[in-house]
C-alpha cells in the first residue's frame, strides 16, 4: 500500500492525525507505529505552551469539540525527545508545525528540517491566529500565502510542505490556491469545523473558552466535500495538481476509501483514536482488503476515482 | 487478592514537561472483556469481568477506559478500578449511571461484551511499610478503598477506612469487612448527610477526629470522590500534618495520554507549574502538587467548581497582558468564525 506522497515516500496511506496522536510515543502500545504512513506530531510552535483552560472537550454527537490551544514543550523539546524516539522506533514523521506569525512558522520549521525520520512538515494554519486579529490563517489567502511562502524560503526546495486547510470558509478552492502558488507541496483537508455546545443543566457553554473545534464521524461529509472540491478544481484546471490528504472521521477502512475516491492521496485518523487507540491499524488492514476487493492494483488507482466520467 | 508492589514507590504528582515518559503503563491492553456477573449495589451496577490482559497487572488507583457500544457516542468512559484478581482473570468494577453512556454500562448483563482498555494512569504509591493511612471515599469513589486497604495492611500499614454519601443508597465500601486478620482494613467509618446510614455529615468530619487522636500514627490520607470532596480532604489532612494522595476524575477523551483534554495544574519535582495529564501522570496525585487556587476557579461564561485555569506563572502560560497584536480573543467571547482554541 506503498504511496508517494509529492515525493515522499510512505509506506501506506494511513496517518495519524495531528493533535491525536502525541509523538506517536502513546499509541505504540496499542498500534503498531512504525507500520503507519506517518505519525502526524502535535503541532508544535517554538516556545512551551499551557494550553487553554478546562473543560477542554465536550462530547457531540458523533463526534466531540476540543480546545485544547496547542498545549506542548516546544520545538526544541519535540527534536531532541520525540522524533529520536520515532526514528529509533521505525516510524515515519510528519511534522505539524504552527506560529503566531509567518515568522514563528518559519522558525520552528527551520529547527525541525534534517532531523532523522521526517517525511514532510504540515504546517498548520487552521489553527488560531495570535497575530492577525482572531483570524484563522486559513480563512484568508493572503494570510496563507504569508505563511506557506515564508516557510518555504526557510526550509528550501526539497522539503514536502502540506498546508493544513480549514473546512470554515467560503472559497477553499481560492485559498488552496494561495498556498500551492506560495510553496506547499501538497494539502491536508480538514481542520475541525468551530463549534459551540451548551449545557441545558448549568445553562452555559460546556468548553471553558465557549468555542472549540469540531471533529469525529460529524465531521466526515465536510471533509469527503472538501476533498471533492479539490479534486474537482485540479481536474478543471482551476488547481495546480498536488496531493491531497485526507482527514475529518475516518474510522474505518471504508471511510478512508471514500476519501481516496473523492481525490485524497492518503488519510489521517484523528478522533476515532480516542474511542480506539488500536484504530489506525485496523484502518490500515481494512483499506487494503477494500481495495483488492476492488481490483486496484495500487492506492493511486483508487485516487480520485469517483470523479470518473 | 492483594496487589503486587512493583518497583520502588515513585511519587505521584511529579508530572515533568509534557512529552517525557508518562506513557501508558506496560500493562495495558486493550480487550474485549466479557461480563461474568453485574448486580446493583444501592445507586450502582457492579461488574465482575473477564479481563484477564487487564487483571494480569492492575493496581489500586488505576482504571479502566471502557466503550459505551452502539449509543453513537464515541468517548470511552472511565472507572477506577475496584479491584483484580490476575489468577482469576477478573477485573471489578463499580459503574455510576450518571448520563447515556454510563447508563448503557452500569446496564450490562452476564455474557455481554465490553471493550476496555486497562490498567490505565499511575496507582497509589504506597507509604513505608508499616505506617498508619486512613482511607475517604465519597459515594462510588470507595469503590477501590478495600483492594488498597488490603494492600496497605499486608505491609503493616493500620488502616482506617471512612466512606460517606449524601445518602445510603450512594454509599458503597461500608460493609467492608474489618479487624479480623485477614480483613482489608481495621476499622470502618461511615458518614451520611443526611443521617441515614452513620453519622450524620460529612467524611472530613470523621477524617479530622480521626487525625486529631493523638499517637494514632495515621501519617497518609489517600482519597478518591469529586474534586470538591479531594480539596477539603487535603485542607483538613493539610492541617492535621498528613501527606494525602488523591484519585482525581478528570473528564477523559482518550484516556492514554494522547490528546491533552484531561490536564490539571501541578506543580512539579523542579518547583514549576505545568498543565499536566491526569491520565498518565494521574489519575493520583500528590495535594500538595495540586494547584488548589486554579483548580474549580471560576472563569467567565463558567460556573465555579468546573474545570481549572491556567495559572499565570505555569509554564508556556499566555502572558498576563497580551502584547498589542497578541491574542485577542478572550475566553468566553465569540467575536467572529475564528474564536477560541482550535487545534
Ligand atoms: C483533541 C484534538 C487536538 C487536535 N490538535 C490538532 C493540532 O495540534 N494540529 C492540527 O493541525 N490539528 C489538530 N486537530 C485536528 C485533527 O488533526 C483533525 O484535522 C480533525 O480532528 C479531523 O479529523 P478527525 O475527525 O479524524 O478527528 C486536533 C483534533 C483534536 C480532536
Ligand atoms: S485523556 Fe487524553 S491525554 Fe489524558
Amino acid at each position: 500500500m506503498a504511496v508517494d506522497l509529492a515525493g515522499a515516500p510512505l509506506r501506506s496511506p494511513v496517518m495519524t492525525a495531528s493533535g491525536c496522536a502525541a509523538a506517536g510515543r502513546e499509541l505504540d502500545a496499542f498500534t503498531d507505529v512504525a507500520a503507519l504512513g506517518a505519525v502526524v506530531t502535535k503541532s508544535v510552535m517554538l516556545a512551551p505552551r499551557s494550553g487553554r483552560p478546562t473543560p477542554r472537550m465536550a462530547e457531540t454527537p458523533a463526534g466531540m469539540l476540543n480546545s485544547i490551544g496547542l498545549q506542548g514543550g516546544g520545538v526544541d523539546a519535540l527534536v531532541e525527545h520525540d522524533l529520536p524516539w520515532l526514528a529509533e522506533r521505525g516510524a515515519t514523521a510528519v511534522v505539524s508545525v504552527a506560529g503566531g506569525d509567518p515568522e514563528e512558522f518559519a522558525e520552528v520549521a527551520r529547527r525541525v528540517v534534517g532531523a532523522p525520520g521526517v517525511a514532510a512538515l504540515e504546517v498548520n494554519i487552521s489553527c488560531p491566529n495570535v497575530a492577525n486579529r482572531g483570524l484563522v490563517f486559513a480563512c484568508d489567502p493572503a494570510s496563507s500565502a504569508a505563511v506557506l511562502g515564508a516557510v518555504r524560503a526557510a526550509v528550501g526546495d526539497d522539503v514536502v510542505l502540506l498546508a493544513k486547510l480549514s473546512p470554515d470558509v467560503t472559497d477553499l478552492v481560492g485559498i488552496a490556491r494561495a498556498c500551492l502558488e506560495a510553496g506547499a507541496s501538497g494539502l491536508t483537508a480538514i481542520n475541525t469545523l468551530l463549534g459551540v455546545d451548551v449545557d441545558v443543566r448549568t445553562m452555559r457553554p460546556r468548553l471553558a473558552v465557549t468555542t472549540g473545534g469540531l471533529s469525529g464521524p460529524a465531521i466526515r461529509p465536510v471533509a469527503v466535500r472538501c476533498v471533492w472540491q479539490l479534486r474537482a478544481a485540479m481536474l478543471a484546471g482551476l488547481l495546480p495538481q498536488a496531493p491531497v490528504v485526507g482527514t475529518g472521521g475516518v474510522a474505518s477502512g471504508a471511510d478512508a476509501l471514500q476519501l481516496l475516491l473523492a481525490g485524497a492521496s492518503a488519510v489521517q485518523v484523528g478522533t476515532a483514536v480516542f474511542a480506539d487507540p488500536t484504530t489506525p491499524g485496523r484502518v490500515a488492514e481494512e483499506l487494503a482488503a477494500m481495495l483488492a476487493e476492488r481490483s486496484f492494483a495500487s492506492v493511486a488507482e483508487a485516487v480520485g476515482y469517483a470523479h470518473r466520467p | 487478592m492483594s496487589p503486587e508492589v512493583g518497583g520502588p514507590p515513585r511519587g505521584p504528582g511529579e508530572g515533568d514537561v509534557v512529552g517525557d515518559e508518562a506513557v501508558p503503563p506496560a500493562g495495558a491492553v486493550s480487550e474485549r472483556a466479557r461480563v461474568v456477573s453485574a448486580e446493583p449495589v444501592g445507586a450502582y451496577a457492579r461488574l465482575v469481568l473477564a479481563a484477564p490482559g487487564a487483571a494480569a497487572s492492575a493496581r489500586p488507583g488505576q482504571f479502566a477506559a471502557c466503550s459505551t457500544g452502539d449509543t453513537g457516542m464515541l468517548l470511552r468512559r472511565s472507572f477506577s478500578i475496584s479491584s483484580a484478581d490476575p489468577a482469576a482473570g477478573e477485573l471489578v468494577l463499580v459503574v455510576a449511571a450518571a448520563g447515556p453512556g454510563t447508563a448503557r454500562i452500569a446496564a450490562l448483563r452476564a455474557g455481554d461484551e465490553l471493550p476496555v482498555l486497562a490498567p490505565l494512569g499511575r496507582p497509589f504509591a504506597l507509604p513505608p511499610a508499616g505506617e498508619g493511612v486512613v482511607l475517604v471515599g465519597g459515594g462510588y469513589g470507595a469503590a477501590p478503598l478495600a483492594w488498597l486497604g488490603a494492600a496497605l495492611r499486608a505491609r503493616g500499614s493500620a488502616v482506617d477506612l471512612v466512606v460517606g454519601a449524601g445518602d445510603s443508597c450512594r454509599l458503597l465500601a461500608q460493609d467492608t469487612p474489618a479487624g479480623t486478620p485477614s480483613a482489608p482494613v481495621d476499622r470502618v467509618h461511615v458518614a451520611t448527610e443526611d443521617g441515614s446510614a452513620g453519622v450524620r455529615g460529612r467524611v472530613t468530619d470523621v477524617l479530622a477526629g480521626l487525625l486529631a487522636e493523638p499517637a494514632a500514627g495515621r501519617r497518609h490520607v489517600f482519597a478518591c470522590g469529586p474534586m470538591a470532596m479531594l480539596r477539603a480532604v487535603h485542607e483538613v489532612a493539610a492541617a492535621a500534618g498528613a501527606a494525602t494522595q488523591l484519585a482525581t476524575e478528570e473528564s477523559m477523551a482518550c484516556g492514554i495520554g494522547v490528546c491533552m483534554t484531561c490536564v490539571l495544574p501541578v506543580v512539579g519535582e523542579d518547583g514549576a507549574t505545568r498543565m499536566v495529564r491526569a491520565c498518565t501522570e494521574g489519575p493520583v496525585f500528590a495535594g500538595d502538587r495540586l494547584r488548589w487556587d486554579a483548580i474549580g476557579a471560576p472563569a467567565p461564561q463558567r460556573p465555579a467548581g468546573v474545570g481549572a485555569r491556567v495559572p499565570a506563572d505555569a509554564v508556556g502560560a499566555p502572558s498576563p497582558v497580551p502584547p498589542a497584536g497578541g491574542d485577542a480573543v478572550q475566553p468566553g467571547s465569540v467575536a467572529g468564525p475564528a474564536t477560541g482554541a482550535r487545534s
